[in-house]
């Protein structure tokens, strides 16, 4: 299959290793993984904040870069990014688009997966062939639960991890309090959330909490660093390219 | 999202805001701040909260047919706000007819004055009232104590905010900040003649409340109620409750005056066979509340006999000009959204500033009252009290979808912010975002952070974003993006070495 | 000058001619039309009575007068009041004094019953509900509201499944009130607790052959 790689603005900045193990993992799973050089920004943080005119170039960018037909489907390592592409890009094209750019995000909407969803609906695989011998606790993140409706699938592909200890977290479907610029424009409320689910996350006494969107995990994993937690934060799809061959090594800083 | 044409925003002129207590006084961050700090508010809200969850899903996962309950009754409230003309008219025409007297109000100030002046014709100086969000919204006890007549709140939770001289926080448990030892205290200090070896057990408790009342039920000779649901076809009118205070209000009085939104309406009497299965489940995780009273206009020889409905707009038709907005109105007051808030739960109800807290009044409120109506308007914020999760979408009985409704306000108010810095950067952020050339280049810049960093994190950040850095650390910008990355000698490499390693397992296969 | 009424009627067509909808038809795909052999609506009903703390007392129709003495002698009751159109023979095995409910009696008046005794409309065994209608037998809301004690009569013909097969039996212009249990309350810390302004006990007497 010829899959193009959504990178994401914040992963491909800020967090590239968990970009980076999604495109090693595809490939050895045996498909064409593109990138799309031109790819930037869904566009998700404007339309959450109540920007809808600023960020249409961004959801045109994104239907040019992905439309392409040769590109059997768009995968990306974030249920939020997803879950915009999926969701909002269509708000935006009706309201301050073109027909031409309904139409775009028309096509890309419907071939455009989360690393899960796209590993278990579209590829039928969850044994990846992943070893990853820690105790890790999975935090199920909001866009990802309630926007795609992910379901069980990332715990479906961590069970069939090699020697991991799958521990569950306590009020998992509990936000970490993240929501993009909610934790700046109210972020004593969004700590006073992020506290508990440190709690929960030290509870579990996991080395690691991994989840499928590198926004999340840069605040549960910030929150984590501010106390000086044992436990760290780690991206699915980077317990997912972890082999016996080349394993993760958890020393490492964890992004 | 639906998929039909959403149109652009709506924005004012509509019809004009409601008045009352749908306002804060401060922007909800700063209210918020307060009310973290009450690690008792935070404590009793986390219990409570908690407990309603567990119970609520017990009941709803104990019907198979929960999801097709909830599409009817959203369709139902959608098509009842789609002809809301002619239901309110066959309202009336039916609660007419069987005794009753109906009033139009077009704000909270206008039915103030049609409730004082109908309790006033009694000649009674004091009501009895049932819980009701309605008159809670209009501020009709002060209006009517401005005038000489006490209203007694007569619902236990009504009466302990009402005693303690505090505000509902909550919209069916409006003392659900106070635990059992601060109610006793309240208690001890408030009730005449109480017991004064009174405990803490909630069923000693509620028993005070039930001595208290019990006089005041039995002499007053005006009652006050809200309703949930109002009949069309039939012109039936519902309350539901679970102490009996209701039924005590609804019945004993010779007089009874109901205060209801117009967008409580229901089409037909066969739809409460939906609606009484979606409430209690929703509201108090009960399979079905203690009690609920269903009367049509006047019965002789039983209840008041005389029966005053009157039907309120405070707003409601200024929401219902906004096609995307109008969902809110599909509410029916369960308050499952609040329970299930992340936000509500630590924040609480009273940092809303407005009679609706929690998910459904981020949304109902603004639109009641408006986000620009007041100066530098508390109501603006309450659009960005949220993370988004969705859990109020889930939770929702009738399954408006509150966190799309969220992001429209939100969008509504930068429309009609104009010019403010955080919009120029947005401007800014979407034209080099749009152009992958700057983008890249963008992104090469911001390894200048990791300059200042100590330890792979950046140091304290400045505002808007030092709220974010005082709890949180902030990874430095790594050595090379992901694009930078797969462009090198050593990107090149890895991806070419997991295709091969996928070359070698498929010949292991097909060697075996 | 424009009346309210106008006002107000005017604004809503103003504000779904702004923003016009669509018509919604409304899917009734939910359970309807139940019906459960008598054991089972016994028992199901039973089970939602009893885990709201109700009483419950199954006999059959010959037995109703001495297991409504039984359950009035172990409540205490000495003082009851009753429906005028109550079956009077419900009432022979029972040696308290009995007073018939007039709409004349002021409330106080209701409040020196020790319990009172009705028959029922309607019932819900999902959800352990009894309908009153203000059928003579079963009097005016305010006596069966007032004492502290309901002693109520259910024929199981009339307990139907669900909600919808409940509501479907009842006549709208009718006072009715739905009771499932005693009064309680979940207004301290969202943990029902029973007994508030109602009457604290309900005893139901399931008549299993009526």
């Amino acid at each position: 299959m010829r899959i193009g790689l959504f990178a994401t603005c914040l992963g491909d900045t800020l967090f590239p290793e968990a970009v980076k193990s999604t495109a090693v993992l595809l490939a050895r799973l045996g498909h064409e993984v593109v990138f799309p050089p031109g790819q930037t920004c869904c566009g998700q943080m404007h339309v959450n904040t109540g920007y809808q005119r600023e960020p249409v170039p961004l959801v045109r960018n994104f239907a040019d870069q992905f439309g392409d037909a040769s590109i059997d489907a768009v995968v990306m390592p974030s249920g939020s990014c997803a879950g915009s592409v999926r969701h909002q890009h269509e708000l935006v094209a009706e309201r301050y688009g073109d027909a031409a750019l309904r139409a775009g995000v028309a096509t890309v909407r419907a071939k455009t997966y989360e690393l899960s969803e796209l590993l278990v609906d579209v590829l039928d695989v969850t044994d990846v062939g992943a070893y990853f011998p820690h105790r890790v606790t999975y935090h199920p993140t909001c866009h990802s639960l309630r926007m795609l409706r992910v379901g069980d699938k990332p715990l479906r592909l961590l069970r069939a991890v090699d020697s991991i200890d799958l521990v569950e977290l306590p009020e998992a479907d509990s936000c970490c309090g993240f929501g993009g610029t909610f934790a700046v424009k109210n972020a004593e409320t969004s700590t006073a959330m992020l506290q508990d689910k440190m709690r929960n996350v030290t509870s579990t006494g996991a080395a690691v909490c991994t989840a499928g969107d590198s926004s999340c995990l840069m605040h549960i994993g910030g929150g984590l660093s501010r106390i000086k937690a044992g436990a760290r934060t780690l991206h699915l799809a980077q317990i997912l390219s972890s082999t016996r061959t080349s394993p993760y090594v958890l020393t490492e800083a964890a992004r | 999202m639906s998929a039909t044409f959403l149109g652009m925003p709506a924005t004012p002129p509509r019809s004009p805001y409601g008045t009352g207590n749908l306002r804060g006084d401060r922007k909800f961050p700063a209210a918020a701040h307060d009310e973290l700090r009450n690690e008792q508010l935070r404590s009793n809200l986390g219990r409570a909260t908690h407990t309603i969850r567990a119970k609520r899903l017990h009941v709803t996962g104990e019907l198979p047919d929960w999801e097709e309950l909830r599409d009817a009754g959203s369709a139902i409230k959608t098509d009842t706000m789609n002809r809301l003309p002619e239901l309110l008219e066959e309202l009336e025409r039916n609660v007419t007819a069987r005794g009753g007297t109906v009033h139009w109000a077009r704000d909270g100030v206008e039915a103030n004055e049609i409730v004082a002046r109908l309790v006033r014709e009694t000649g009674s100086d004091e009501v009895i009232k049932v819980k009701s969000m309605a008159t809670q919204e209009i501020g009709l006890n002060e209006h009517l104590e401005s005038l000489g007549i006490t209203a007694h709140e007569t619902d236990l939770a009504e009466l302990i905010v009402q005693l303690a001289h505090d505000k509902p926080s909550h919209i069916l448990v409006p003392a659900i900040h106070r635990n059992r030892d601060e109610i006793r205290e309240i208690f001890l200090k408030e009730i005449p003649g109480v017991d004064p070896s009174l405990d803490n057990v909630p069923a000693h408790l509620a028993g005070a409340a039930r001595a208290y009342l019990r006089e005041k039920f039995m002499t007053t000779k005006v009652a006050v109620s809200g309703a949930n649901f109002g009949i069309a076809e039939t012109g039936t009118l519902s309350v539901v409750e679970s102490e009996g205070n209701g039924r005590m209000c609804l019945t004993l009085p010779d007089t009874l005056i109901t205060v209801m939104g117009i967008e409580k309406v229901l089409p037909r009497y066969q739809d409460l066979e939906v609606f009484l299965q979606l409430l209690p489940r929703s509201s108090t995780g009960e399979r079905m509340n203690p009690y609920t009273s269903m009367w049509t206009g006047v019965t002789p020889g039983d209840g008041p006999q005389t029966f005053h409905l009157v039907l309120l707009d405070n707003g409601r038709t200024a929401a219902l000009a906004d096609r995307i907005g109008r969902e809110a109105l599909n509410c029916i007051r369960c308050s499952a959204c609040l329970n299930v808030c992340p936000v509500y739960e630590r924040a609480g109800g009273h940092a809303y500033g407005s009679t609706y807290p929690g998910p459904i009044g981020a949304v109902l409120t603004p639109q009641l009252a408006g986000m620009h109506a007041a100066k530098d308007d508390p109501n603006s914020s309450l659009p960005y009290a949220s993370s988004l999760c969705g859990a109020c979408f889930d939770a929702c009985p009738v399954k408006i979808d509150i966190p799309s409704l969220l992001v429209e306000l939100r969008h509504q108010h930068t429309e009609q912010s104009g010019t403010t810095a955080e919009k120029l950067a947005m401007k800014a952020a979407g034209a080099v975002m749009s152009r992958p050339k700057v983008y890249t280049a963008a992104q090469k810049a911001s390894r200048l952070g990791r300059a200042l960093a100590r330890d792979g994190k950046l140091p304290a950040l400045p505002p808007p974003l030092n709220g974010w850095s005082d709890s949180r650390d902030t990874p430095a910008p790594p050595k090379q993006s992901f694009r930078a990355w797969l462009a090198s000698a050593e990107g090149a490499a890895a991806m070419r070495e997991a295709s091969a390693e996928h070359t070698r397992d498929q010949q292991q296969e097909d060697g075996k | 000058m424009t009346t309210a009424r106008e006002t107000v009627l005017g604004r809503i067509r103003d504000a779904l001619a702004l923003a016009p909808a669509e018509d919604t038809p409304v899917p009734r795909a939910y359970r309807t039309g139940r019906t459960f052999p008598d054991e089972e609506r016994l028992a199901l009903f039973t089970d939602r009575l009893v885990d709201y703390k109700a009483q419950v007392h199954p006999c059959t129709a010959d037995r109703t007068a001495q297991v409504l003495a039984e359950v009035l002698r172990q409540q205490g009751a000495t003082r009851i009041g009753v429906p005028q159109g109550l079956d009077p023979a419900w009432l022979t095995a029972y040696d308290g004094e009995v007073r018939q409910d007039s709409e004349d009696i002021p409330a106080p008046g209701l409040d020196v019953l020790d319990g009172v005794v009705t028959a029922s409309a309607v019932s819900c065994a999902e959800t352990g509900t009894i309908f009153l209608d203000g059928s003579p037998d079963q009097g005016r809301r305010a006596l069966s509201l007032v004492p502290d004690l309901h002693v109520c009569v259910v024929d199981l013909s009339t307990v139907e499944v669900g909600v919808p097969e409940a509501v479907a039996r009842l006549v709208p212009e009718r006072p009715t009130t739905l009771i499932s249990g005693p009064s309680a309350t979940s207004d301290i810390e969202l943990e029902r607790v029973e007994g508030v302004h109602g009457p604290r006990t309900l005893a139901v007497v399931i008549r299993t052959d009526a």
